[in-house]
């Protein structure tokens, strides 16, 4: 071999040669030909770290997959290199202010990867710049940076915490997850920093990528740990088996009679709300994340939700079926009643791997109670006739428990687990005498025979665990096979030092117990055996048989211990309980890897006991105050109003003014409320390859002309390049009468703005279609309006309103009688109802169940009057009086839709 | 989170290695090694395994391990998703995922990488967005660009990872526009020595070929969408619109994808639609066996039954078999005693049999266990469960697309014990 790796020696200086060479050409292609061979070497793990002078060279190659293979390269070997890796900062430093985001976010992520400690206030400035870029894909890409600078320069972590707090607050779900693994990884115990964020992060949930999911989902389950109180109910204890602490629990409730009733904090709530429709996600680790989160915070009836995901997850590949098994395990020892409809599940294929059969049985033992053991029972005795020694033997073991935990089945359980011990397979047969010997300690009267039986079979068996139980038990219950336990310890003389180590242990305790039952028969063979373990090769068994000399043999300076020798040697010892190995496994979080491993990982984080006393609640409360785009335009209109009250709520902004109409009789009309303002949607950023746009009306006059409805137009770039010359095009009909915007010149990636136009309706409900135009693209939209915005409010007086009425009648009328649902039975919430489908204008009314209300079609200006007359069990007469019968008609219908519902 | 990752064949070498932050000695490996050594067969390598400062998760698929290293806590699945994930993603790129096509395609396999992880943390893994990233090789591309020295990464960058709809790429255009959606079910049962069944279950799968220009906004919606106990979704499906109607409705990533697994509700019965006679029998002292298997179809509701396999792995005392098929072609395999049938189609007229005699190892004890019998088989044409598609409908563009739906029965584990 040394010849050989010389020559691959000299090969390989020889080619780094030629490879320095082709990067150094002026061909581009030869470039590129040196970086692929080159990334080949480092993919086989071949140190291509001299080369390194002649590829940093090319980091600033126009071609793109070069650049890229570059990257690799330089990520890859400057922490070896670290000079030379400086050279190539500041081509990283100038990309990070280009104007394409995806440039700026590619450089911030090589430049964070070189891990050279020189440059970390470089990295730093480069992160805080990053976490305020108006790209969420830069800032995303900032919130990974700070993990790497962490773990390049822990020193750094209070400056990242503050990064990592101003990310938090971002509300792009592209950040939240990579942002909480950052939090995760620098500073997982600032709990405080989560409070203002626990519910966007609750929100955004559904749709941040999956596997920013997972990691979020893990950090709220410990966030609410610490939080909110438990729901589990007061003294019911975890284990639905223990009967025991059922009682104790009943006592202690009655003390607690006075304790007030749990009542679940609607963060609590909001969070378990919002993660159930993950479960049905397509990746495994999310349905996972959201079990475990179940487990550790639902209320116990609630956690079965997830038992149906977490068995569909048994369908996917052998490793996720692995740690989804034994979760399901360690849940199945407290929860039978969640798995048990199940159990067909659990049933074992012979093309399962072993690790997969040993789990599906584990869970099946966990399952087995009164009900459903001849089930169970039946289908292992299936299992321990595979060929699939390792798991046999895992089978029987599993039949030991099943006999130990139902007495019902102790007695078949062991007849069935002695016929095994005249199976063939040697592992079977040592398995069944092992397990046997546990449930014979149990109810050893009854059971003589079945210790002649082994005893029997005692030649046969060479497992060397197998014949110490055997002889364990014959030494415990010697006086009751008292003509076979000599003659087999006679058998073992002849063989002891042929022995393993462990049946030479029980050969010597089986000496000692015979000595004391029945020394007649067993001295001289005790004596020799004790002779020949006096100088085994072995310490433990030169140790043991001292001790068992001076026990036994009386002696003058044995002393007072041989007098209680029988005591102890033949005390009545407890029977051993048959565990399974996931008793104590939920000391760790479900779904992690300390669970999986059974001891704790690095890094683990511990999940908090529930407070007593919820911590302050307020802490997550978060005051919203947003500007509501239409308001100062709204303000601006009627500036001869009177602003009385104002009340902004996240959903609605309504107003009340006192209106100063500009006619010379001075009315005072009340016109309360306008809105809430609806907006639609014009145009889908889908549609319109990254523009948006959404329109309103605002309901004021419109400035262009006076029989034009004012329209709001709000547009928005949602692609990742600026739109330019966004303007109305061609209209249709071609004789509609539209006020354009005028055009914009360009809108920046993020950015959004709002313009007016007016539109022409004609007083009819039909749909002006025009096109909105970029520089590029022209994209179809059409503004539908309700018959309630193409009228304009009207002020009259009362008795204005009854003489124009009285001219409007006949054709001119049209009424209908509705029932008003319960929340609009009120006089206030009738007229808010009226006012938000119909832009009209109250009108002060003398009698309390009639409200009057006026206005007037926007382009010929005919008037329209609505009356409403409530009745009794909350019906109403609705009476329009316009000579505009199809506005009538279609203003009744949508009044009448209003009204009738909340 | 994932440190480093390893690729190791079956014979135990390592030929990739990436690594995310600072390099891992690939002797971390030796670990897996051991634990290879000790498993006595290839898929018994535990999935997790602790070394001393590391902690080792791997996946075995196609008979290469990819072995991820990871440093501290963090959930298994997460990183076994990711590793399944990456293979899909080799298989999409290079049509199979093979140490010889890893090797050949060593640079994508670097750059796609490289594009998947930063620090460890999944970034891209939509099939769509990274197909943007790195163009997939085919022959002529290859060709291209030896000539031309033109490249697979692309010049566009990936704006579909900005936008809300991340796993559509953007500008798709086609001249043909077709939408085809394959219903496939597979049963999963145990059915026992007589004849009955143990436990049977339906699980299905839409798998989609989506190739639609521009945006389209798809929805699909079923006759007995009741049948449906258990769903999960590409992360395109509209959940609420579910929840509320049962109907999919969603904007599909381009070319082909997963739109939905499910779980037929277990209240309904199960159709079995194949039976199997069978007489396996060895005689104690007698150093032959007896072989006789006969398929037939049932509850088929008149489909025929095709491409069926039937393998079993026969007792180790299993010397060779003598073996006479009525149709279709056998193969035992003295080594591994691994006996398939390929029987082929069933007819029913004339039932498929395989009949002989096993010659057993001398003075050799009879085996204990017969072995179990594993059939594969395709039905065309039906779902088994009944389930219907009633219509598909597009919205958001304004072409007429070709749309088209397939069913198809499969078996899943199907073992019949005998």
């Amino acid at each position: 071999p040394h010849h050989v790796s010389t020559n691959s020696g000299i090969f390989s200086v020889l080619r780094n040669e030629d490879l320095k060479e082709m990067l150094e050409s002026s061909k581009e292609s030869l470039k590129l030909e040196a970086m692929k061979r080159i990334v080949g070497l480092i993919a086989k793990g071949k140190n291509a770290s001299e080369l390194f002078p002649a590829v940093v060279k090319n980091v600033a190659s126009k071609n793109i997959e070069l650049k890229k293979l570059v990257y690799v390269y330089l990520v890859r070997y400057a922490e070896e290199q670290q000079d030379l890796a400086l050279l190539s900062i500041s081509t990283f430093q100038r990309a990070l202010k280009d104007p394409n985001q995806l440039i700026r976010a590619s450089a911030l992520r090589v430049l964070s990867s070189i891990r050279v400690p020189i440059i970390v206030p470089i990295m730093m400035l480069a992160i805080k710049e990053a976490a305020t870029d108006l790209s969420p894909y830069v800032r995303k890409t900032s919130a990974h940076a700070i993990q790497k600078l962490y773990s390049l320069d822990p020193e750094q972590k209070e400056q990242l915490i503050e990064v990592i707090e101003k990310l938090l607050k971002d509300k792009s779900t592209l950040v939240a997850g990579s942002v909480v693994m950052a939090f995760e990884e620098v500073c997982p115990d600032r709990i405080d920093l989560i409070h203002k964020n626990y519910r966007k992060l609750c929100n955004l949930l559904v749709d941040v990528e999956e596997w920013g999911q997972v990691v979020i989902i893990s950090m709220l389950t410990r966030y609410a740990r610490t939080q909110f109180t438990s729901p589990w109910k007061e003294g019911a204890t975890f284990d639905e088996n223990n009967e025991k602490a059922f009682y104790d629990s009943e006592e202690e409730k009655k003390d607690q009679v006075e304790a007030k009733p749990y009542v679940m904090d609607p963060d609590h709530r909001l969070l378990l709300r919002n993660t159930k429709p993950l479960l049905q996600s397509r990746n495994t680790a999310v349905v996972m994340s959201v079990a475990q989160l179940y487990w550790h915070l639902a209320p116990k009836h609630e956690v079965s939700v997830v038992t149906k995901s977490l068995v569909r997850l048994l369908r996917s590949h052998r490793e996720v079926q692995y740690i989804v098994l034994q979760n399901i395990a360690t849940m199945s020892i407290q929860r039978k009643g969640m798995f048990e409809p199940y159990m067909k599940s659990f049933y074992v294929r012979s093309t399962d791997a072993t690790h997969i059969k040993t789990l599906k049985l584990e869970i099946l033992t966990n399952l087995a109670n009164e009900a459903n053991i001849s089930t169970i029972l039946r289908e292992f005795q299936t299992y321990v006739k595979s060929q699939d020694k390792a798991f046999a033997a895992a089978t029987i073991q599993a039949i030991g428990r099943c006999a130990t935990n139902i007495s019902e089945v102790t007695d078949t359980c062991l007849n069935g687990l002695v016929l095994l011990l005249s199976n063939r397979d040697e592992t079977v047969v040592a398995e069944s005498v092992v397990v046997i010997k546990k449930l014979l300690q149990m109810q050893p009267t009854q059971h003589c025979e079945i210790i002649k039986h082994m005893a029997k079979l005692f030649d046969n068996i060479t497992v060397s665990m197998a014949r110490a139980s055997i002889l364990w038990l014959i030494g415990e219950y010697c006086e009751r096979v008292p003509k076979i336990a000599p003659d087999v310890l006679r058998k073992m003389a002849k063989s002891f030092t042929a022995e393993e180590d462990i049946v030479k242990l029980q050969t010597v305790n089986l000496a000692a117990k015979l000595y004391l039952t029945n020394s007649k028969q067993t001295k001289l063979l005790t004596q020799y055996i004790l002779n020949l373990g006096k100088y085994d090769q072995n310490y433990d068994i030169r140790d043991r048989t001292r001790f068992i000399r001076q026990l036994i043999v009386p002696n003058e300076k044995s002393g007072a211990l041989s007098k209680y020798a029988r005591r102890i040697l033949l005390a009545p010892k407890p029977a051993p309980v048959l565990e399974s190995a996931f008793k104590d496994r939920d000391r760790f979080q479900l779904g992690t890897l300390s669970h999986s491993l059974n001891i704790k990982a690095t890094g683990y984080l511990e999940l908090s006991d529930w407070p007593a006393v919820a911590p302050d609640q307020s802490v997550r409360n978060v005051e919203v105050i947003e500007p509501v785009g239409s308001l100062p335009s709204l303000l601006l209109t009627y500036s001869v109003a009177v602003v009385h009250t104002c009340r902004i709520d996240s959903q609605n902004c309504y107003f009340t003014v006192s209106y100063k109409s500009l006619s010379p009789q001075l009315v005072s009309v009340n016109i309360p409320t306008f809105g809430p303002v609806k907006s639609h949607e014009l145009l889908h950023h889908m549609t319109g390859k990254g523009l948006s746009a959404r329109y309103h009306f605002p309901r004021q006059p419109c400035l262009y002309q006076p029989n034009m409805v004012a329209v709001q137009v709000t547009l928005t770039n949602g692609s990742d390049h600026s739109l330019e010359e966004i303007h109305i095009g061609d209209r249709s009909p071609a004789s509609l009468n539209l006020h354009c915007f005028n055009t914009i010149e360009r809108l920046e990636p993020e950015a959004s703005v709002t313009v007016s136009m007016g539109i022409d309706f004609s007083d009819s409900t039909q749909a002006a279609n025009f096109q909105l135009c970029t520089k590029d693209d022209q994209f179809s939209v059409s503004i539908q309006p309700a018959v309630g915005e193409l009228l304009m409010p009207s002020s009259m007086t009362e008795q204005d309103f009854c003489k124009e009425q009285g001219k409007l009648l006949g054709m001119n009328e049209t009424s209908a009688t509705i029932t008003l649902a319960a929340e609009n039975s009120s006089s206030q919430s009738l007229s808010k109802q009226v006012l938000s489908v119909a832009n009209v204008g109250v009108v002060s009314s003398s009698e309390n169940n009639i409200h009057r209300f006026a206005g007037r079609t926007v382009s010929s200006g005919a008037l329209v009057l609505v009356t409403a007359e409530s009745r009794e069990s909350s019906t109403a007469l609705l009476t329009i009086n316009t000579d505009k019968s199809i506005m009538a008609s279609m203003l009744l219908r949508d009044l009448k839709q209003a009204l009738a519902q909340a | 989170m994932i440190h480093s990752l390893f690729l190791v064949n079956a014979s135990g070498d390592i030929f990739l290695e990436k690594h995310w932050k600072s390099v891992v000695s690939r002797s971390v490996c030796d670990y897996f090694f051991e634990a290879q050594e000790r498993a006595t067969e290839p898929e018994n390598v535990p999935p997790v395994i602790p070394t001393p400062h590391h902690y080792l998760i791997s996946v075995l698929r196609h008979r290469i391990y990819f072995v991820a290293v990871i440093q501290s806590e963090v959930p298994p699945l997460f990183v076994i998703e990711f590793l399944h994930r990456v293979v899909d993603t080799f298989q999409d790129y290079f049509g199979v995922c093979t140490e010889a096509a890893i090797k050949d395609n060593v640079v994508v396999v670097y750059e796609l990488l490289e594009e998947m992880l930063d620090n460890g943390f999944p970034l891209a893994t939509e099939s769509n967005i990274l197909k943007e990233l790195i163009k997939p090789p085919t022959i002529l591309r290859t060709m291209v660009n030896t000539i031309t020295g033109s490249t697979n990464v692309g010049e566009q960058l990936p704006t579909g990872q900005l936008s809300v709809v991340p796993w559509r790429r953007t500008g798709v255009k086609y001249t043909n526009n077709e939408a085809y959606f394959d219903v496939v079910e597979e049963i999963d049962a145990i059915i026992d020595k007589s004849g009955s069944t143990i436990t049977a279950e339906i699980q299905g799968v839409i798998d989609a070929c989506v190739k639609l220009t521009g945006m389209p906004d798809l929805t699909l919606s079923f006759m007995n969408p009741r049948l449906l106990d258990d769903v999960s979704f590409h992360p395109c499906v509209r959940f609420k619109r579910w929840e509320a109607e049962r109907i999919l409705s969603f904007i599909p990533p381009d070319g082909n994808f997963r739109l939905l697994s499910y779980h037929v509700s277990s209240q309904n019965l199960v159709a079995i639609p194949v039976y199997v006679k069978h007489n396996i029998t060895f005689r104690e002292g007698s150093s032959q066996g007896r072989f006789d298997l006969t398929l037939g179809p049932k509850q088929t509701m008149g489909k025929a039954v095709e491409s069926v396999l039937v393998s079993s792995q026969l007792p180790r005392g299993v010397l060779n078999t003598n073996l006479n098929p009525s149709q279709g072609t056998y193969t035992f395999d003295p080594v591994t005693k691994l006996l398939t049938w390929d029987v082929g189609k069933i007819n029913p007229q004339k039932l498929p049999s395989l009949k002989g005699s096993m010659s057993l190892q001398a003075g050799a004890s009879k085996p204990d266990e017969n072995p179990t019998i594993n059939i594969q088989f395709k039905i065309q044409q039906m779902a088994i469960s009944g389930l219907k598609v009633n219509r598909l409908d597009m919205y958001g563009e304004k072409y007429k697309p070709f749309k088209g739906i397939k069913y198809m029965t499969k078996a899943g584990k199907f073992q019949v014990r005998t």
